[in-house]
């Protein structure tokens, strides 16, 4: 920063933006400070995925057989579609940045509506996902049931109480860790929905915004940072895919 | 040495007798809707300072009972399981809604912009926010009392938390998490702030040093606080749906919530006590008439402990079962973590060394700030060191240690703070006399209630038991600890009645009553007015230039408040880093 001459430039007119909030100088400060804050709160929502992420990677270190176990009975398929269909979202949502960006207000609306309807057939399948673990019992705390015998023929041996890693410590069986297994997919892949619900929600009410105009090329800040909130969920979504979906399926020979 | 107020205020705001501002934040309404809907930093850190006021006075009150029941050595005026109720309801309540927000949230709000000359911070609706987040935090804590409690400890270690305690524990997680946000707002609100809304010539190493407390303490807030919200959260999900994280009757890891728990609340107790220690070099500078010793060593030493604390979380966990060779490197960087402590105490040492020291209350406060933090920090490195750990762990020794730091230095400093800067957000003086002699009963009181516990937790007092009748040769030390509480009771209780008398017959103290330098001082009026500065402020010199007589020349930008915003600054004036 330099030190700034005392006189005051009064002739520069026009930079004034009746968008400004009054807490800023202008329109530039303004932004920049939204941009800052966006990010420190990415940042926080990093540490908060972090500190569940940190969880899978004890329990698959503990647990790896039953990790690939749980992981084989999830839908491979559907979620490869869902992956597809949010990272499609998000370039929709760039899209709709940048058209707010040039002031295309229609296209904006069609590009926000189209990142709506891709976030919500992403939580349909979901919803439809979570319908057939409890159909078929997979629900940890509540009806859960684990029938071994379909990962002990692919090992050829029956482990129905693996070995551990440390053996000071007694295992539990293997249907309790497939059971954790499943505790930890619905808790990641359910903070991540709750992320996905509220983003559709603030979607909506920009949608609004946007019909009413009140956005303009000099001000589209909250779409911005709302695009920055959208990617971060989808890249969030590109961690736990393979976490969850993709482990060592090979090592158990896939379904 | 000089301890006659007139002759502080005499050296910078002349003879003149000081007047109220006409207009300030405190007059500019006085419905209900202008305090409860204000964007306003100031009346925002108004808002928090009399909820936190209050959660403290409720904290207390559950400490009372503790030291009451502790008096003999039999447990007698509590049952156990309302005793576990009574120590949980102290420690949730003193740490989740005083310790963490009380600077911050109080003069972090109301200080921040004014000392970096700004309007207001960035995200004013978002400040509110935090506000109410709070409230509803300390509703639902509330409600968990009224209903009877929980007996978790504040550290609701699973599986007890999960599979054992009964009491609301799933309302109290709910609790803590709202805490949790509120303060996550506060401390992006502050980093968008500090980086981007300083006043042009307002460099990163013009800033006061209470700034960089609070831009440290803002980022261990973004970094840590998520992850003791998902561990709590995992802990109400595991309790409810039985779904085995931390039980190991589940399937689950107790030793990984642990981890969870300390990696937040270790770095924690720098967010309790950063701030305090930025008050403390304010103060020290003011009533030392002289520039901060070490300005960059004590900004880097905040740094580096907000960094290096999110490095020793497993000196909780000595006796954990962790293994020995983690247990060596969390020792290792513990005793690093304390360099940078004991860096600012050197600092602030060799500021008073030779400088012109006036003894007014908030130097008292500043100077028991100083001697409780080193017995404070010397005795976190004793149990830092794993050996003495084993033996010290979960005694009364570690109830000592964290009350020097918690009590001795971050209320100590808060107190500090309120006497500093009580004339700045009231306009008015306090009395000097009743001012120091609650800060003297507070130093008497408190050194008098945990130096006997460090005595008795070195004998092996466990800490959270409300029965000791299998050593009663303890009860001397208990006794002594709980008549220190009753003189501390009365210095923390004197400043609300002299400073509500204050409010209303306290003398005007002026601009700056202290003589002080900082743009809070030297350009905003007191109180301040409602966008802080009639003119927007140019800064041309480093922060505490107590060897020059009066800030350099004045300078001002271009706009006086939200009228005149009209007048865009140069652009020189407006490059932000
Ligand atoms: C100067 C550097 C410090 C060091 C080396 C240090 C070290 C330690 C150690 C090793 C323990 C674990 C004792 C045990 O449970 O067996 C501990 C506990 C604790 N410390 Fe510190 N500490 C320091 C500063 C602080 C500060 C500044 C605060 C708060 C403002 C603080 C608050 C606490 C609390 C609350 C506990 C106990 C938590 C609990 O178990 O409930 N410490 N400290
Ligand atoms: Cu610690």
């Amino acid at each position: 920063m330099s030190l700034a001459t005392p006189t005051v430039d009064t002739h520069a007119t026009g930079h004034h933006h009746p968008e400004v909030r009054h807490q800023f100088d202008d329109l530039e400060q303004q932004h920049d400070s939204y941009s800052l804050g966006m990010w420190a709160f990415v940042v926080q929502e990093v540490m908060f995925f972090s500190g569940m992420i940190v969880c899978y990677f004890i329990f698959r270190y503990k647990y790896p057989e039953a990790f690939i176990a749980g992981s084989n009975h999830l839908n491979l398929p559907l979620s490869t579609f869902n992956t597809v269909v949010l990272l499609s979202s998000s370039l929709t949502m760039a899209l709709a940045v940048h058209a707010a960006q040039l002031g295309h207000k229609m296209r904006l609306l069609q590009f926000l509506m189209a990142t709506l309807i891709l976030g919500s057939i992403f939580l349909g399948v979901k919803v439809y996902e979570y319908k057939d673990k409890y159909d078929h019992n997979l629900i940890p705390g509540y009806n859960f049931k684990w029938e071994t015998e379909s990962t002990t023929t692919e090992h050829g041996e029956a482990t129905d109480e693996p070995e551990s890693l440390n053996p000071a410590l007694k295992m539990p069986p293997l249907a309790q860790q497939v059971e954790v297994f499943y505790g930890l997919y619905f808790i990641l892949t359910g903070a991540h929905a709750i992320h996905m619900v509220i983003g559709a929600v603030i979607i909506l009410i920009i949608m609004v915004l946007a019909w009413y105009d009140h956005f303009s090329p000099n001000y589209y800040v909250p779409i911005e940072m709302f695009g920055l909130y959208w990617h971060f969920v989808d890249i969030v979504w590109v961690f736990l895919f393979p976490l969850l979906y993709l482990v060592d399926r090979a090592a158990a020979g896939g379904h | 040495m000089n301890t006659n107020i007139t002759s502080v205020s005499q050296t910078h705001s002349g003879t003149e007798a000081a007047k109220m501002p006409e207009q300030h934040y405190l007059n500019a309404g006085y419905d209900l809707k202008s305090w409860l809907l204000t964007t306003d930093h100031k009346r925002i850190a108004v808002l928090y300072f009399i909820l936190i006021t209050f959660f403290f006075f409720v904290g207390g009150l559950f400490a009372a009972l503790i030291r009451l029941e502790l008096v003999t050595p039999k447990g007698d005026l509590l049952t156990a399981d309302v005793y576990n109720r009574v120590f949980t309801a102290h420690g949730a309540v003193m740490i989740f809604l005083f310790l963490i927000p009380s600077i911050p949230a109080t003069f972090g709000n109301f200080l921040i912009p004014l000392m970096i000359g700004a309007r207001d911070l960035a995200f004013p609706r978002l400040n509110l926010l935090s506000w109410y987040v709070y409230a509803l935090s300390s509703i639902l804590f509330v409600t968990v009392v009224l209903l009877g409690g929980v007996d978790t400890g504040w550290t609701f270690y699973a599986p007890l938390s999960t599979s054992f305690a009964n009491g609301y524990v799933v309302l109290t997680i709910v609790a803590a998490f709202f805490a949790g946000f509120s303060s996550i707002f506060t401390g992006i609100n502050f980093i968008a702030t500090i980086h981007k809304m300083r006043a042009p010539g307002m460099t990163w190493f013009r800033l006061p040093l209470y700034v960089w407390g609070h831009y440290a303490t803002s980022l261990i807030i973004i970094l840590g606080t998520p992850v003791v919200a998902i561990a709590l959260i995992l802990i109400a999900v595991e309790r409810v749906f039985r779904i085995g994280i931390f039980d190991p009757a589940l399937g689950g890891d107790p030793i990984l919530f642990q981890h969870l728990f300390w990696f937040y609340s270790h770095p924690a107790v720098y967010i309790m006590v950063l701030p305090g220690m930025g008050v403390i070099s304010e103060v020290i500078g003011c009533f030392s008439r002289k520039r901060v010793f070490g300005y960059k060593f004590i900004a880097f030493s905040s740094m580096a402990i907000a960094l290096v604390g999110f490095l020793v979380w497993g000196h909780h966990m000595y006796v954990s079962g962790q293994s020995v060779y983690a247990g060596m490197v969390f020792s290792l960087i513990t005793y690093v973590v304390a360099i940078p402590s004991a860096i600012k105490v050197f600092n602030w040492t060799a500021t008073m060394y030779k400088g012109t020291i006036y003894l007014q209350t908030p130097m008292i406060y500043a100077l028991s700030f100083i001697g409780l933090f080193i017995i404070g920090g010397i005795t976190g490195v004793v149990l830092a060191s794993m050996a003495a750990d084993v033996h010290l762990h979960d005694t009364y020794f570690v109830v000592a240690h964290f009350h020097y730091v918690m009590v001795g230095s971050a209320v100590t400093a808060y107190l500090a703070a309120v006497h500093f800067w009580w004339p700045k957000i009231t306009g008015r003086m306090y009395s000097e006399f009743f001012g120091k002699l609650a800060a003297i009963i507070t130093f008497i009181g408190f050194n008098l209630t945990f130096l006997p516990q460090f005595v008795v937790g070195y004998l092996g007092m466990p800490r959270r038991y409300y029965d000791y009748s299998f050593a009663p040769e303890w009860q001397i030390w208990h006794a002594a600890s709980t008549l220190g509480s009753t003189v501390l009771a009365v210095g923390f209780a004197l400043p609300v009645f002299y400073l509500t008398y204050s409010l209303i017959y306290g003398e005007i103290a002026g601009q700056n009553p202290w003589g002080a330098k900082g743009l809070e001082w030297e350009e905003a009026s007191s109180p301040p007015a409602k966008f802080n500065f009639d003119k927007m402020p140019i800064v041309n010199q480093e922060a505490y230039a107590y060897d020059t007589p009066a800030r350099g020349q004045t300078h001002f930008r271009g706009v006086t408040s939200r009228e005149s915003l009209s007048i865009p600054p140069t652009s020189a004036e407006t490059s932000h880093i």
